[in-house]
This record gives C-alpha cells, sequence and structure tokens, in this order.
C-alpha cells in the first residue's frame, strides 16, 4: 500500500511545481526527475527558522534561513511537515519575495484631507493621531440605548453601548493572536462594524 | 464540487491524488469549468454555475431508492443511530412541494420566516432536575424540553426520512439534464461512484471550496453535501466528511476567534440588542437555552470565562462580569452593509488591516467609493495597496469622478510585518494550529499587526484611564497586559511588540487563583474563576510554557504531535461515528477510535472496583466523545450536555446527538436545501414557481442595481475564481516580480461558441459590463469552456479571475466591478460565483 518517495514524486510532481509544470505533468510530461532534483537543492546556510506559508489554508510548513547578519536569505518547503513534506506551490515559492521586496513601504505614509500626495511621518505621531482620531470618533458617535423593535409592531429601549461611526477590516492572513487582540479592542471600545476576509 | 483544488489548493491537492495511486480512489470533478482539477481527475461533469442543489438532491434520491443503500444494513445502522433521520417533524410543518416552493413559517411580506412549525415533536419535559450545578445551569437545567419522538422504522410518514423522501423525489435524473445541463448518464456516474465506495469498508469525501459559499443559498448547498454524506455513513470516519477548502493562511483562525460582527470568539453569539440579551443571565438562557443538552450545555462556563478575559478583575459576580458594558448588534453589519452605511456616510473611521476592499469587496467600485466619505482611514499592509491609494488614482479620479481635494478622508499607511517577521499561530483548514516563529525584525517602522493593536489599546487606555463615565467602562477596565518578558525581546531591535505567547495563554483560558493553563475546557467554571478567551482552543498551552502549537513531529497518518487541532487535537470531529452503535470498528480499513470493553477506565464504582470499558484511539487521534461512555449507555433527560446525551449521539454539539438531515432550528432559510436560481439568472427556476431564495439579502440602493430574470441585456453568466499564481486581490502577489511575471494580465476564459457569435478573437481585448460597472480583458478563447444547454435554451457562461488592480507590477481591471451586492440570508456572502453580463469584443470606450 505504501508509496515509494519516487512514486509519489512522479505522481504529484506537476501539481508540485504548480503552473506550467502541472499542465506538463498532465500532459504525460514526466517531470520526477526535475522535482527530485529540485527538493536537493540546498538549503541556503544560515539559522533555520520553522514558519508557516502566509497565503492559503493547507498551511504549508516553511523552513526561513537567517544569515549570520540576521538578515532572510531564503524561504523555502519544510520537508518535516506532513502537510507538504517539503514543497510548495508557485505562491509559497515566491515568499522570500514577499519579504526582500523594493516596493515595500517601511515608513509611514499620511495623506492630509483633500490633499493629492503622501507625506512621510513618524510611527509615534501616527500612532497618537490614530488614537486621538479614535476617540473623538467614538465620543462623538456612542449610544448608550437606542430604540429598537420590541417585536409587537413598537419600539423598546435597549441597552446597546456601541457606536456605529468606528469600522474595522481584517486579513485572514494575520495571526490568530492578532484576532483575538483586535476583537478585545474593538469590543471593548463598542466597536460592531468589525469585519473579517473569513465573511467572503 | 465548487472547488478548482488543484490550482487554488495546490499542495493538498497532492494527497487525493496520492489517495488514488494507493487506496484506488476514484476522483470526481463537478464543475461550470473544466480546469486544471478536472484535467487532474478521473472524471469531470459540467454543471451550469448555481445549479449544485439540484445535483446533490439528485444524488440524493437516487441514493435513498437505491438496492445497495437499501439492502446493506450498514447504511440503516449508521443513519438510524447518528442522524435524525427518525425524528418525527412537528405535523403543521409544510415542505416546498406543497407550497411551490417555499416552507411553512413564511411571512406575509415573504421576506422571513418563523421557524415554530420546522420542530421536532415531544415527549413530556422531564420532572425539573436537582441543580447545584452552578448559578447558570441550574436555570438552564429548568428549561430542559422532552427528549424527541422518533420511529426507529422510518416509516411514520411525518419523520424526517419520509420528509426527505418527498422533498428529493422530483430531483431526478431528467431534472438534473434540464436543469444543470450535464447529461443524464454523467450524473448517474458520480451518484453511483459515491454511493459504491461509501460503506463499511470505503468511505467518501466531498470537498468544496468559494464555488459553493459565494451564493444566495451558499449555506444550503453545503448543507446538502453534508445531507449526502450523513445519509451514506461518511460523517466522523476517515477518508469520509465534507471538507472546506478555504482559502488564507489563518482564515480558521479569524472564525474561531472572531473579528465578525456577529460572533463573540469560539463561536459564543455576539449580545444583540434584538434579542432577549439584557443581562448576562438573559443571554446564556437565550443562546444556551435550545442547546443546553449538547456539549454547549456548558455555555455559562463559557460565556462567563470570555468575560473574565475581556474585563478581567473588574469582572465580577456583582456586575455580571461586566457583561452591561459590553456592545450589543443591533442589526446586520456584516462587510456588504458596512460599506453601504460607509457610502451613505454613516461611518466616520474605518481601520483596513491586510484586505484591499477597492480590489477585493463586492462592487467594489461602490466600495472605494464609499471610501471618498470617510472622515479617516487606517490601511496597514506591505504595498501601497489600490485601497491605500484610492484617493490618489483610482478609475474614479482618473475619470474626474471623484477629485482628490475633494475628498476629505485623512489616510494613514502603517508598514507591516511580514510572517517570518513575527511570532504567532495560524489555524489551517484543517482546524490545525501551527506556530511560526520570528526569523528577523521587520525592516524599519514596519511592524506586526498585534504591535499596532496593543500599542492603540495602551494609548486609548491612558486617555480613558480616569473616566468616570458608564460608557467608558469597558475599555477603562478591559484587561490589557501583554507586555513581552524580556528574553521574549532579547534577540530583537524591537523591544515593544506584545508577547504572542501570553497571548495564546489566555485564549487557552487560566485559573484566576495561579495563573496556571488550564488543560482542557472540561477544567472551565462558571463561578469567574477561570478566564478563557476562546473555549475550543484550549489545550493548545495545556501547562506554563508548553506550545501545542509548536510541536512539529510528524508521523505517516494522523500526526497528533504535529501542531494542535481544536477541539482537544482531534482532527477528525464527531469520530464516535468511525466506530458501530455497539463500539466496534465498522471495518478494519477503517478502524479509528473504538470501545474496549476491557480496558481499565481510570475510574472507580461507589464500591471501589476499577470500572472497565473506554474508547481508545491507536493513532493517537483525539476522542471527540465521553472517554468512558459505554455504547449502550442512556442519558438522563433532566439533564445538561454529556449527561443527557447517549451512548451512540455521536454528534455532541447537536442537542439531540444526531447528524441533522433535517434543521428544526438555526438556518433562516428552510430546513432542508432547495433549488433556487441565483438572483441573475438567464432562466426561469424549472423546479419550483418560486424563482429565488426568498429570503435573500437584497440592497436596493443607487449603484447597486440588478438584472431581471432572463434579461436580454445580460444573457450570460459569469463566474469569479481565482489562479495558483495569485493571491486573492493580489496585494501579496501582483507586487512579486516571480508571481507577477508567471499570470501578468487579467484574461477572460470564453468558449470558442460564444467568441464566434461575438466576433471574439484569442488573446484580443474584450470589455464586460453588468449594471454595476465595466472591465476590459484579454479574451482567451478555449474549449474548456462550454455552452450549456438547458431547457432548450443555450447558455453561455464566461469565467474571470479576480486577483487584479491598478497597482502593483501586473495591473489590470478590477472584476469585481462587476459584482452585486447580493446575498445569502444566513451568512451574508455575496453571490460572487454566478451573476449575469453581457460582453463585446474590443477595450472599453471602444478601443479595440
Ligand atoms: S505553499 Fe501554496 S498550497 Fe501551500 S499553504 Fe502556501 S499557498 Fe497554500
Amino acid at each position: 500500500m505504501k508509496l515509494s518517495r519516487r512514486k509519489f514524486l512522479k505522481v504529484t510532481s506537476g501539481v508540485v511545481g504548480g503552473g506550467v509544470a502541472a499542465e506538463l505533468g498532465l500532459l504525460g510530461v514526466n517531470t520526477a526527475a526535475a522535482a527530485a532534483k529540485a527538493n536537493k537543492v540546498p538549503i541556503k546556510k544560515g539559522k533555520q527558522v520553522p514558519s508557516i506559508c502566509p497565503y492559503c489554508a493547507v498551511g504549508c510548513g516553511q523552513i526561513v534561513t537567517v544569515s549570520d547578519a540576521g538578515e532572510i536569505v531564503d524561504i523555502q518547503g519544510n520537508p518535516d511537515s506532513p502537510i507538504n513534506q517539503g514543497t510548495l506551490c508557485p505562491k509559497g515559492s515566491a515568499t522570500f519575495q514577499l519579504v526582500k521586496n523594493e516596493e515595500r513601504w517601511t515608513t509611514v505614509k499620511y495623506r492630509a484631507p483633500g490633499s493629492d500626495r503622501w507625506e512621510e511621518k513618524p510611527l509615534d505621531w501616527a500612532m497618537h493621531r490614530i488614537a486621538e482620531l479614535t476617540r473623538k470618533t467614538r465620543d462623538a458617535n456612542f449610544n448608550e440605548f437606542q430604540d429598537l423593535p420590541d417585536g409587537k409592531g413598537g419600539t423598546v429601549k435597549k441597552r446597546v453601548m456601541n457606536t456605529y461611526a468606528l469600522a474595522s477590516l481584517g486579513g485572514a492572513t494575520m495571526d490568530n493572536e492578532w484576532n483575538y487582540l483586535h476583537q478585545k479592542l474593538m469590543h471593548g471600545l463598542g466597536v460592531v462594524y468589525l469585519e473579517n476576509q473569513a465573511r467572503i | 464540487m465548487g472547488s478548482n483544488m488543484a490550482e487554488c489548493h495546490p499542495v493538498a491537492f497532492r494527497w487525493p491524488l496520492k489517495a488514488r495511486t494507493d487506496h484506488d480512489a476514484v476522483l470526481m470533478h463537478v464543475d461550470p469549468r473544466f480546469t486544471r482539477t478536472s484535467a487532474a481527475c478521473d472524471v469531470h461533469v459540467p454543471i451550469r454555475a448555481g445549479s449544485d442543489i439540484v445535483f446533490l438532491g439528485a444524488i440524493i434520491n437516487h441514493v435513498i431508492n437505491s438496492k445497495r443503500w437499501n439492502e446493506d444494513p450498514f447504511f440503516r445502522e449508521y443513519v438510524v443511530n447518528y442522524t435524525n433521520a427518525a425524528t418525527l417533524v412537528n405535523p403543521e410543518f409544510k415542505d416546498t412541494e406543497e407550497l411551490n416552493g417555499v416552507f411553512s413559517g413564511l411571512a406575509p411580506n415573504g421576506k422571513s420566516y418563523a421557524n415554530a412549525s420546522w420542530s421536532y415533536q415531544r415527549n413530556a419535559a422531564p420532572a425539573k432536575g436537582k441543580g447545584g450545578l452552578g448559578p447558570f445551569s441550574d436555570l438552564l437545567l429548568q428549561q430542559v424540553p422532552g427528549r424527541p419522538k422518533t420511529d426507529p422504522s422510518l416509516q411514520d410518514p411525518q419523520c424526517v426520512f419520509q420528509i426527505i423522501k418527498r422533498h428529493f423525489a422530483r430531483y431526478t435524473p431528467d431534472l438534473v439534464g434540464r436543469v444543470c445541463g450535464c447529461t443524464p448518464e454523467q450524473f448517474l456516474k458520480v451518484a453511483d461512484t459515491l454511493l459504491n465506495n461509501s460503506g463499511r469498508d470505503r468511505t467518501s469525501n466531498i470537498t468544496y471550496a468559494v464555488g459553493w459559499t459565494q451564493h444566495t443559498v451558499g449555506v444550503q448547498i453545503i448543507r446538502a453535501a453534508a445531507m449526502l454524506q450523513a445519509l451514506l455513513g461518511n460523517i466522523g470516519r476517515p477518508g469520509g466528511g465534507v471538507l472546506a477548502l478555504r482559502g488564507h493562511a489563518t482564515i480558521q483562525g479569524s472564525t474561531d476567534i472572531a473579528t465578525l460582527y456577529h460572533s463573540l470568539p469560539a463561536y459564543l453569539n455576539m449580545p444583540d440588542g434584538r434579542k432577549n440579551h439584557e443581562t448576562l443571565k438573559d443571554f446564556i438562557l437565550t443562546e444556551a437555552g435550545p442547546v443546553a443538552t449538547s456539549y454547549w450545555g456548558n455555555y455559562p462556563k463559557f460565556a462567563v470565562s470570555y468575560f473574565k478575559a475581556q474585563y478581567g478583575a473588574a469582572a465580577t459576580a456583582e456586575n455580571d462580569y461586566g457583561y452591561n458594558y459590553h456592545p450589543r448588534i443591533t442589526g446586520d453589519h456584516s462587510h456588504m452593509p458596512m460599506m453601504l452605511d460607509m457610502a451613505a456616510g454613516k461611518i466616520k473611521g474605518f481601520f483596513v488591516m491586510g484586505q484591499n476592499p477597492a480590489v477585493g469587496g463586492q462592487n467594489a467600485r461602490l466600495q472605494r467609493k464609499a471610501l471618498a466619505k470617510l472622515d479617516w482611514m487606517v490601511v496597514r499592509d506591505y504595498f501601497e495597496t489600490e485601497t491605500a491609494a484610492f484617493w490618489r488614482n483610482s478609475p474614479e479620479v482618473l475619470s474626474g469622478e471623484l477629485k482628490p481635494a475633494d475628498i476629505k478622508t485623512e489616510v494613514f499607511f502603517l508598514p507591516a510585518a511580514a510572517v517570518a517577521e513575527m511570532e504567532g499561530s495560524f489555524t489551517n483548514t484543517q482546524r490545525l494550529l501551527q506556530q511560526h516563529d520570528k526569523a528577523a525584525d521587520p525592516p524599519g517602522d514596519a511592524r506586526s499587526d498585534s504591535w499596532f493593536t496593543y500599542r492603540l489599546g495602551k494609548l486609548l487606555k491612558e486617555m480613558y484611564r480616569d473616566s468616570p463615565l458608564e460608557l467608558d467602562w469597558g475599555i477603562k477596565n478591559l484587561a490589557w497586559d501583554y507586555d513581552p518578558e524580556p528574553k521574549e525581546v532579547a534577540p530583537w531591535r524591537i523591544k515593544d511588540e506584545p508577547s504572542a505567547y501570553k497571548l495564546l495563554k489566555e485564549i487557552n483560558g487560566y485559573t484566576v487563583a495561579d495563573q496556571k493553563p488550564l488543560a482542557t475546557f472540561a477544567n472551565l467554571k462558571e463561578d469567574g474563576s477561570t478566564i478563557c478567551g476562546a473555549w475550543i482552543y484550549t489545550g493548545v498551552v495545556p501547562e506554563e510554557g508548553k506550545n501545542n502549537a509548536a510541536r512539529r513531529k510528524p508521523d505517516d497518518w494522523i500526526s497528533p504531535n504535529w501542531g494542535f487541532a481544536w477541539p482537544a487535537n482531534r482532527h477528525i470531529m464527531y469520530n464516535r461515528a468511525s466506530a458501530d452503535s455497539q463500539g466496534n470498528p465498522w471495518s478494519e480499513a477503517k478502524k479509528l477510535i473504538y470501545w474496549d470493553p476491557a480496558a481499565d477506565s481510570g475510574t472507580k464504582d461507589p464500591a471501589g472496583n476499577p470500572v472497565k470499558g473506554k474508547w481508545v484511539a491507536p493513532s493517537g487521534e483525539g476522542i471527540d466523545f465521553q472517554p468512558t461512555k459505554a455504547p449502550g449507555f442512556i442519558g438522563k433527560d433532566a439533564a445538561l450536555g454529556f449527561d443527557w446525551l447517549s451512548g451512540n449521539d455521536a454528534f455532541i454539539m447537536r442537542p439531540d446527538g444526531k447528524a441533522w438531515l433535517f434543521v428544526p432550528a438555526g438556518l433562516v432559510d428552510g430546513p432542508l436545501p432547495t433549488h433556487y436560481e441565483p438572483y441573475e439568472s438567464p432562466v426561469k427556476n424549472l423546479v419550483y414557481q418560486q424563482q429565488v431564495n426568498p429570503v435573500a439579502k437584497v440592497w436596493q440602493v443607487n449603484g447597486n442595481s440588478y438584472h431581471a430574470v432572463a434579461d436580454p441585456k445580460f444573457p450570460i453568466v459569469v463566474s469569479t475564481y481565482r489562479l495558483t499564481e495569485h493571491h486573492l486581490s493580489g496585494t501579496m502577489s501582483r507586487w512579486l516580480p516571480w508571481l507577477a511575471e508567471l499570470m501578468p494580465e487579467l484574461f477572460c476564459e470564453i468558449s470558442p461558441e460564444l467568441a464566434q457569435e461575438k466576433g471574439i478573437k484569442n488573446a484580443e481585448y474584450v470589455t464586460i459590463h453588468t449594471a454595476r460597472g465595466e472591465i476590459q480583458a484579454r479574451a482567451l478563447v478555449t474549449r474548456r469552456m462550454k455552452p450549456f444547454t438547458i431547457d432548450g435554451k443555450k447558455v453561455h457562461e464566461i469565467g474571470i479571475p479576480w486577483h487584479w488592480g491598478w497597482q502593483g507590477n501586473a495591473a489590470g481591471d478590477v472584476a469585481n466591478d462587476l459584482v452585486a451586492m447580493v446575498g445569502d440570508p444566513n451568512v451574508s456572502i455575496h453571490e460572487g460565483k454566478v451573476f449575469t453580463c453581457d460582453i463585446r469584443a474590443g477595450r472599453k470606450g471602444g478601443r479595440i
């Protein structure tokens, strides 16, 4: 019943390689040799840190390699992971370019109301300004009570302790710990427009 | 079905391929398009987008009338013991068959259902239980209803099985041919293969993705699959189940620890001003009352421990654990109504973190215009996303419709840390929590998402520190102490990242008295002595300093020592059903957990003698059942949770312990799946007079117009979808040179027949338009797309990936500009997988 590693690669290499390799695999082109070779590519030298692919929900294991200078120099599939056994799809394989990317913004940018340009700002200034705006918006628009339908055609005054003036929309590639922290703060503030990519 | 697994979850697709090689699995793909998945499967059956319930309903009809299903005792034993097939339903219930496509209980205005007539018939309520369980549990105990009435012979005309039999009788292979557009033979091949590969020795799995969810009947499509799997005995067993392929690294985690308006962490409902939720007692009785005979009988412990986590020492029994200060929802505050309220100017401040609604949002044009109505917006991401740049160069600005000078939105862009630059955990699509370690500091002012929220919380708490106002109690008393230990940040430049360990420990739960982590959720209390952020994750930090999400010992089957599968490291939920009603494995091939009558249970009887018998799992799999409850155990009538459930009640989260073929409560659009046409469809509903889901969420507002049924202006069906080389709105892929080069430009898949009708040539530009928007794309004329013949009428379908926007290295039009905001009534997801449009040769504005 057990499949040899070699046979498994032959069966699955099309998918492992993704993209064009997948189509070649399906056309009957034997990509096993290439895939087996790809698996032997040595991981770059340095400290190996276990990580998880940031893209889809399959949860492939990754190994992040860090140089002696503390720089991330490579990201590859984790061969120990029972999910991906060292393989990654095109997105997972490209993770390194998500980290090391010239177009990545690493400073705070600010656009004043009505302005036609970004300005660079210190992080601390931005955090204070955002906190102040959050407080002002909340305090000006907080509802302790609200008239709500009583189910009999009338209304009844109900405690709501919320604000409809603040909204939050989060992605679904952000840590469980962030989700926990963020729902806690939003509920602490009374935010009810709290949504996430997980909806759609 | 509803998934292109080879393309969208490629590495996971290795495993079905391996199952084919190792176990002769047959892979079947039922999907409107011929995709990379179809190419790798043994069978591909094209069906018209939005006709899934007809296809699945017809399989149900075929299965329950088949010789094999009626003659093999396996199916009856599974169905009678583990599903609600035998349960008797209220005689007032009227099915779609009697009411022309709707169920009993539809309000006179046709917009909502009252579900009283969908309820079970029950025995008289039991004598009141003794109590002594706890202040809230004792009240719950007073509400326990009588047990549901059943007919294990499945003959009673009001039993669920007979209702289902009647309901699906009209779902025939011939109807499949007419509505879905495949041949009856293609259908029968799928139905028989499923049937023949389900049973004692073999199991079958159904896998889906957003191809099933993004519909106005999304929840009911998935329900149909779950019913079919329950009827085939494929739930709770290895190789069985209905597997959702979710799209993002921790989309499961964001659902579990919900940053969603309707839910508190771990599937507790959000307090709601419209319900009887005045006090914590009201909240618990309203929410837990109907489900207290399931494991949800522990709701009081989960809820009190959540409020303790929220407000810490300030939460006391006297102040209802701070419940009074917690916000209440008052309506649908989900993504679509949120953006509509923003467009109407009601929302002033907006946090957008790791999302890109300017591209990814339904009716994205409307969402971009909504951003211009804000006072301020914070965007946290890696690159200058379309959402961050909407005021500068969106299509609306370039066309002159909006002018930057008129857009008063104050915009902050805060750079985000990458996953490799922070420590934390993700929950993948199998409910598996996996830890990622921090490999390096993020560059410059980039910070983790948790850093942002933690820092913002600290600044706000400082502002409200001395407030005497009731309305500020919640923020003032929010427990907010996750400063890292010095050793956690010693190697790093950034010293004020919150401690991921402290956060995970609070999610896991601990005792108030000595701060010791809880090893299991069975240790939670309703008296305020435990704190727990999300009870389903309890066990991930079972003892101080130990993080089970960081376990990295694989094996060649379940790998119980790799990460942590919630709940309690159970990888296959409801796995009591992997053994028969006597507790024996159904077969050697499908052995998972079973009852060992000789094993020492570890407990003693009142006389002090050891009690024999317990459930065992040689694979190391967690047992999703009470470990020492014998198969023949009869639950107590006046009891909560496990005490009520019997030895065959495998589905411990259901208040009757059974898999629900018929849903007596919990869905807003009916107890059974029923075919309705998509909200926009080129054809009339051939199954019922009722055209669309009567209670679908509809927003008739400016900029969100809908197309009429069979509208001659919009005759073509369109689906949006994803590609291997890009991720969602493209934020994590269009800026990456490798991925941008692999898939540089937006295209539209068109059949040769449609191309000929419209004079479209391969690789040239086409313009696609709906009442919401207009986009251009390159034509990809391919035989992978085929027109369908629906009741004698030719119906064309096209497909468009939705990864592109105007920013990044691979730019293109926004496919979501075409999509309408219309939603599933249960979960408010939009109908992105099927709507109507028209297409013409040439670019927008008439250029070639
Ligand atoms: S490597 Fe590909 S399949 Fe694996 S988690 Fe990443 S995106 Fe998903």
